[in-house]
């Protein structure tokens, strides 16, 4: 043995305990049967072929077994409302601190493994977002933690419970100040325990913290109406819409809803041919940028001068004071005079979170005399409560010592705070910090005490989104873990033993029920809301407040200098959300890029700057990110997408991307996304992207037809001259057309409402149990999503119309992929659908290649159960998630959309138990029910009346690539844009 | 009729018969390995252990170890594929075309060729195999009676005409180079001192004697089985051709293709069969049997049939111009001639339809080192031919944002090269053990074409 020195004592005691605890550690060998000898070496011939044999034998026995045997244990006594294989489905409420959803969850066998959106909130309208539909896969998450942990070290709730309430008492007796800094909280009882709280302990002083405020807005209407709340906003109401920098499709406030709105407004069916009209001011290109009619590049800068100018158009036309202002290139007239005419019946937003700009679109808007028509300012909306000025208390509170304690509830201010380091190093001398995070994120690591909050699907809680309507949250499944919700937290450490379900309850007896007149029980009544999910109570009509207002004023633009927009993406978000597999492998819509941010510039800065796509760049010296190139970038600007960079998110989120929240911009005091200036210097690194899509012109092919919405009026198949083409001169085959009896199921999407939100990718990632492969393999063209949201871009690179287009499968008629199969493992129902039989597929790929969609998806490698692929799919806990009617894939097979044949089925079989005929609009696909824009529509092709033979009626319907007459059943519908020919 | 008089004879050297027979018999009959054998089986063992990593590695983890996607999902295997049955037409198309339109010139390499049809066959069978996702589950493509209603295959797919059609070609060929073997192996029989030999060679030569009833009964089952397999030769190919002309991919949708590929993999047969040959001759020193009038013969051959791939190629392009279809026009116009894969499109271009032409000079025909060259040459323009057709259409098909380049990966690489050391293992096997010339045929060429000892003066009148 190599001999061992040692430098100090405890070095060689340390030495000397290793040794003793080595030989501890080394369990004996043994084999039952064996005596010692046969063990320890010696052994004789005898011994070998015993030995020999046994292992043969053995191994023959084993293999001989391909599958292991697992034993199930029958249910003897039924669990109540559970049949096994009959989901059930409960309502309730996702509401994360920045976006709210009414949704059902359904669970099969008590696990919620999807999520859909519940139609009778007149809010979320029965849509979702991509995240909402994400979150059930967050319930699963490994990275949770199990139990309440101090120090670093799981603990027991009634430990940690005594020495919280300890150390409140002593700080309160010390009269120090303990900060509750919470997400924006939208429950009226959550509300109400919180201020019950701070009257137990009167020196807990609660704060909301939002990681991208809202605050400018509540200021700008607090000075012009003297009410601090953010309007509700009625887009279904307004012919011309003007944003900017508001990606209201996206992320901007109520994104689900206003898509509804958004869409309502815009939909050309049953013979409407109103349409209204989107104008977008922005800087980055935003998901609202790529559905807008007319889009306009400006820089952060230009952004107030923009505005006064309009303003200053407007109220030269109604007779109005003008103000002073800078001249800027971009012309508004067009927009100042469609505004004009449409007063009271437009809407001007702007996302940017800076009282100037928030003032003078208070004033457009009263000029536009919006107030009450589009804009309802009695109907506060309650997310987004958060003000930067309580946190800049707070870090001071603490770095003075005033504040002796700090709990945190579903926020990360140590990731996503600006003033990160300060409060890190403020953080290090508080007595008491306890943190509610349901994983260790960075926050909850410094904290002495994490008290894991439930999940939201094993929460109760009500909400109130808007004033008068509210949503409520009740579990779909028991706590997984030794957690424990917020509020019943707060509920111990106020020396109460009720549960938070009964404080609830009472709340809701005591302050609700009263006000409503059509129960006379309580129970009925609770029982009713908890059915439905949602309860509204009317409001009565008030007039809107008058508007006051005041001097505006636009700083000069600044020139020449390189400015920062910084934005929440889609998928990501906040970054709360980065250790979901799902949303990082979600491709960005317009971007179509997954795992990663980067800085977006426009073509023609990477051409003056030398960069190309996939250069790394440093940002201000220090923050190296890799270069997109985006058309439709403003000029002298750069883009970056916030929620990246976590260290602390769990295996799949950490270290993808970098954090850029240190780049916001607070020189006005409040946060704003926008405007921070910056250098960027290239460098001779190189980073890959993962990019959907790399070709982004349709090079002339008839893929997604559009038409502008005057000659759509003249003639509704203007724009797809090629479909009457086709159907007077090409549609014919030597064969036979195929024949359906009962059913013929088409699906159709209607371009002109799709906004590309990739909800619906999503969803039916989660109705499908589609695998999530990493970034490499996106990177290598292998992403297995069923749904992809192509999108294109009109040719000019500077400012190019763009063009989303969902395309799953499109169940061909005459299938190329089905008649190349060798082992006939594809087949055409009888009823239209294009059916993969998983068993006998060999992988021979060639219908993947004769798919001229390219809609097929191959297993290349088993995404099960597999350390390389370590997602949701590679845990006994993230497989709770599966949906058990649907098969889950081997290796080495192909699949692909099949119009979420499981839910036909359910709903037929339904039908038969009930001796009934299936009803049009009873089956849902997967991507169809949630589209926050009704842009799908599912149902029997040879049923003249249902709604998507007569949505496929209007002129505007085609068929992909039709001239291959593959003769699909699922259809679009021409993109009709409102702007001039 | 083979004239003596105006194509020179087909046997140098005054051979007699019992030359010829000891000529043929003589490296299998020694006891020596020679050393160069050696070598190049310890080169090609290597390779061939590199290649059953490639398999293992594609079997255990997965095709995803290659480098497909979604687009492009053939790629390295079925160019490879579709390659090495090209060359596994050279021993068919000779043997048989020749046989059948009486050139005897064809008799002192036929044997080779054969040999070299069944390996490369052989090779080009794992490439299927090893494609499929599920190799486990590749019995499904037999139509083997089966308790599931009978599923049967889909009698639809070029796929399935491809098993069908390679498992006849393989079976046929086979037997066709064995029963032209058996009367050499009792020769060998007859010749050999050793016992072991003895045996095996009596056994495979299946109780040969030589008697007059047992060569008619020879000729005739050649001449038979010559004429059922020559259809194979053209059937093979155009089925192969199949698997891309009926798919609806651009630049695949080509009625021209079976014909194209039948000439194609003659075209790369024949290359093969030169770059063998002039090996071969050298190391054997056959340069008397395998003359340069052979050589000439061939390379006249590859002349004409280049000047067809030339043909074929314009004929693509201007069909992909007149069709007015934007999709092919893209592939054609915009993916090969330019674009992504021009290189690829060009080598093509020269070493199928234009280095070959060099031919033309007498003087590139008679220097061997040239023509080993320009076969080689060949090789490669037709393994770029199939890269081409598979890859350039499947990166850029009907909708642009499905568009997706392809690179193959280090195992893919590692099954080819693997592939190629089986193949040459092959060769140095039958080589070794086998009689690598028609001894029988090379003495029924012998008196009417050569300058025989005996007859040497009557020749002389």
């Amino acid at each position: 043995m190599e001999k061992k020195y040692w430098q100090s004592l405890e070095i060689y005691d340390e030495i000397v305990k290793n040794s003793v605890s080595n030989k501890e550690s080394m369990p004996e060998f043994s084999i039952d049967g064996l005596d010692e000898t046969e063990i320890k070496g010696k052994s004789s011939r005898r011994d070998f072929l015993k030995m020999m044999g046994f292992s043969v034998g053995a191994v023959a026995l084993v293999s001989s077994c391909q599958m292991p045997v697992r034993k199930a244990i029958p249910l003897l006594n039924r669990p109540q409302e559970l049949i096994p294989g009959v989901p059930n489905y409960y309502a309730t409420t996702f509401f994360d601190g920045d976006e709210y959803c009414s949704i059902l969850v359904k669970t099969r066998e008590s696990r919620p493994i999807k999520i859909e959106g519940n139609d009778l909130s007149q809010i979320s309208q029965r849509g979702t977002s991509a995240k909402v539909q994400a979150s059930v896969l967050n319930l699963y998450d490994d990275v949770r933690l199990k139990g309440p942990v101090k120090g670093g070290n799981q603990n027991n709730w009634k430990t940690i419970d005594a020495e919280i309430k300890g150390k409140l008492e002593i700080l309160k007796n010390d009269d120090k100040e303990v900060v509750l800094m919470t997400s924006t909280i939208i429950s009226p009882t959550t509300r109400k325990l919180i201020d019950e709280f701070v009257i137990a302990y009167p020196n807990v002083k609660w704060i909301q913290y939002d990681s991208l405020p809202m605050s400018a807005m509540r200021k700008a209407n607090k000075i012009n109406f003297e009410k601090d709340t953010i309007p509700y906003y009625h887009f279904e109401n307004a012919d011309v819409m003007v944003g900017f920098n508001a990606d209201f499709l996206g992320t901007w406030l109520m994104p689900v809803t206003f898509s509804k709105q958004f869409s309502k407004g815009r939909k050309l069916k049953d013979g409407q041919t109103k349409m209204s009209r989107l104008y977008q001011f922005e800087t980055n290109m935003s998901l609202t940028g790529s559905n807008a009619d007319y889009r306009y590049q400006i820089k952060p800068s230009e952004e107030a001068s923009v505005l006064l100018k309009l303003y200053n158009i407007l109220a030269e036309k109604t007779g109005n004071v003008v103000y002073n202002t800078t001249e800027v290139k971009t012309d508004v007239s067009k927009v100042a005079k469609d505004l004009l005419n449409s007063k009271g019946k437009s809407l001007v937003v702007s996302g940017t979170n800076d009282t100037k700009i928030q003032l003078m679109v208070n004033a457009i808007n009263s000029l536009l005399d919006n107030y009450g028509k589009t804009i309802d300012l009695n109907t506060a909306v309650n997310l987004k409560q958060g003000v930067e000025s309580d946190i800049m208390l707070a870090i001071s509170g603490m770095q003075s010592g005033k504040v002796g304690g700090v709990l945190f509830y579903n926020v990360n201010p140590v990731y996503d705070c600006v003033h990160k380091d300060k409060l890190t190093k403020a953080l290090k001398n508080l007595p008491l910090k306890v943190s509610f995070a349901t994983t260790m994120d960075e926050t909850a690591l410094l904290c002495d005490y994490v008290c894991p909050d439930n999940n939201y699907l094993e929460s109760w809680n009500d909400a109130e989104p808007i004033n008068g309507f509210y949503s409520f949250t009740q579990p779909t499944i028991r706590p997984i873990f030794d957690t424990r919700q917020f509020q019943e937290s707060l509920l111990r450490w106020m020396d109460s033993d009720q549960s938070f379900s009964d404080y609830l309850e009472k709340n809701w007896e005591a302050i609700f029920f009263p006000k409503q007149k059509t129960f006379n029980s309580f129970d009925k009544f609770w029982f009713k809301c908890k059915k439905d999910g949602v309860y509204n109570i009317a409001s009565e009509e008030q007039s809107q407040p008058v508007f006051k207002g005041g001097k505006l004023k636009a700083e000069k633009p600044k020139i020449g200098a390189l400015e920062l927009a910084l934005y929440e993406n889609i998928s990501i978000g906040t970054g709360r959300y980065s250790n979901n597999p799902w949303l990082q492998e979600m491709p960005d819509p317009v971007t179509t890029a997954t795992w990663d941010n980067y800085v977006t510039v426009s073509p023609a800065f990477a051409k003056a700057q030398g960069l190309q796509q996939e250069d790394v760049v440093k940002i201000n010296d220090s923050l190296e990110l890799p270069v997109l190139i985006q058309p439709g970038q403003t000029e002298e600007t750069i883009g970056i997408a916030l929620g990246y960079g976590r260290s602390n998110a769990g295996k799949v989120g950490d270290g993808v991307g970098k954090n850029v929240y240190g780049l916001i911009n607070i020189s006005t005091g409040l946060k704003n996304l926008l405007g921070t200036p910056v250098t960027l210097e290239k460098t001779s690194k190189t980073y890959s992207l993962a990019l959907t899509q790399t070709h982004h012109v349709m090079e002339g092919r008839p893929i997604v037809r559009e038409t502008v919405l005057s000659s759509f009026i003249k003639d509704p198949t203007s724009g797809n001259e090629e479909h009457v083409k086709f159907l007077k001169d090409e549609n014919f085959s030597l064969y036979p057309d195929p024949k359906f009896n009962a059913f013929q199921w088409g699906l159709s999407v209607d371009l002109n409402s799709c906004t590309g939100c990739s909800n619906c990718v999503i969803s039916c990632q989660a109705e499908n149990n589609v695998a999530v492969v990493g970034k490499d393999q996106v990177k290598l063209g292998r992403i297995m999503q069923w749904i992809r949201i192509d999108r294109y871009y009109s040719e000019m690179s500077d400012n190019p119309e763009v063009f989303h287009m969902p395309v799953m499968c499109l169940q061909c008629d005459n299938a190329p992929c089905e008649n190349v199969c060798p082992v006939a493992a594809l087949s055409h129902s009888d009823e239209g659908l294009s059916q993969v039989t998983y068993n006998r597929c060999i992988g021979t790929r060639y219908c993947m290649n004769n798919c001229p969609y390219k809609v097929r998806r191959f297993n290349w490698y088993e995404f099960v159960n597999n350390n390389k692929f370590d997602y949701n799919l590679n845990s006994d806990l993230g497989k709770l998630v599966l949906n058990p009617d649907v098969t889950v894939r081997q290796r080495g097979v192909v699949e692909k959309c099949n119009s979420c044949e499981q839910r036909i089925q359910e709903k037929k079989l339904l039908a038969k138990s009930e001796n009934r005929e299936l009803r049009d609009g009873e089956i849902l696909t997967a991507c169809q029910q949630n589209c926050p824009t009704d842009a799908i529509q599912f149902g029997n092709l040879l049923d003249k009346g249902s709604n998507v033979s007569r949505t496929n009626d209007t002129g505007r319907m085609y068929h992909l690539l039709e001239s291959l007459h593959t003769l699909p059943s699922q259809s679009y519908l021409t993109k009709v844009r409102n702007k001039k020919a | 009729m083979y004239n003596i008089k105006v194509r020179g004879v087909l046997i140098e050297g005054n051979k007699g018969y019992h030359d010829i027979t000891q000529d043929v018999t003589n490296p299998l009959l020694s006891k020596t390995t020679p050393k160069w054998w050696w070598i190049a089986s310890f080169v090609t063992t290597s390779m061939l252990i590199w290649g059953i990593w490639g398999f293992y590695n594609t079997i255990a983890v997965g095709t995803g170890t290659w480098g497909l996607n979604n687009s492009v999902s053939w790629g390295f295997a079925i160019i490879n594929f579709v390659w090495w049955i090209g060359i596994g037409h050279a021993g068919t198309a000779f043997s048989i075309f020749l046989l059948v339109l009486h050139q005897r010139w064809r008799t002192s390499i036929n044997r080779a060729a054969e040999a070299m049809t069944i390996f490369a066959v052989m090779a080009a069978g794992m490439f299927p195999m090893i494609h499929m996702g599920r190799i486990w589950d590749g019995f499904f493509v037999f139509p083997y009676p089966n308790t599931r209603g009978p599923l049967w295959d889909n009698f639809n797919s070029p796929l399935f005409w491809d098993v069908t059609a390679i498992s006849t070609y393989l079976t046929a060929s086979f037997l066709f180079w064995y029963v032209g073997m058996i009367p050499d192996f009792a020769s060998i029989r007859e010749r050999t001192v050793s016992i072991v030999k003895k045996k095996i060679y009596g056994i495979l030569s299946l109780g040969w004697l030589g008697s007059a009833r047992g060569w008619l009964r020879f000729e005739s089952a050649a001449l038979l089985m010559g004429g059922l397999t020559a259809p194979l030769v053209v059937s093979v190919h155009s089925i192969v051709a199949m698997d891309f002309a009926a798919g609806i991919v651009p630049g695949w949708h080509s009625t021209i293709f079976p014909p194209f590929f039948v000439v194609g993999a003659i075209f790369s047969g024949f290359a093969m069969v030169l770059t063998l040959m002039i090996i071969v001759r050298k190391v054997y020193k056959y340069e008397e049997y395998v003359t340069q009038r052979h050589l000439d013969a061939i390379a006249r051959v590859l002349t004409f049939v280049s000047l067809i791939m030339g043909v074929a190629y314009i004929s693509e392009i201007f069909v992909a111009w007149y069709s007015n279809s934007p999709y092919e026009m893209y592939v054609f116009f915009k993916n090969r001639a330019i674009g992504d894969y021009e290189f690829e499109f060009w080598a093509m271009i020269t070493c199928n339809a234009i280095i070959p032409q060099l031919f033309w000079f007498k003087k590139i025909r008679k220097n061997i080192t040239m023509v080993f060259i320009i076969s080689i040459f060949i090789n490669i323009g037709m393994w770029f031919e199939r890269f081409v057709i598979v890859v350039t259409s499947l990166s850029k098909t009907w909708l642009p944002s499905t568009w997706h380049s392809y690179t193959p990966t280090l195992t893919e690489v590692a099954i080819f090269v693997g592939t190629l050391g089986f193949f040459i293992m092959g060769i140095l096997m039958f080589l070794r053990f086998l009689p690598m010339m028609a001894i029988s045929e090379l003495k029924g060429v012998l008196k009417e074409t050569s300058i025989v000892k005996e007859n040497t003066k009557s020749h002389e009148e």
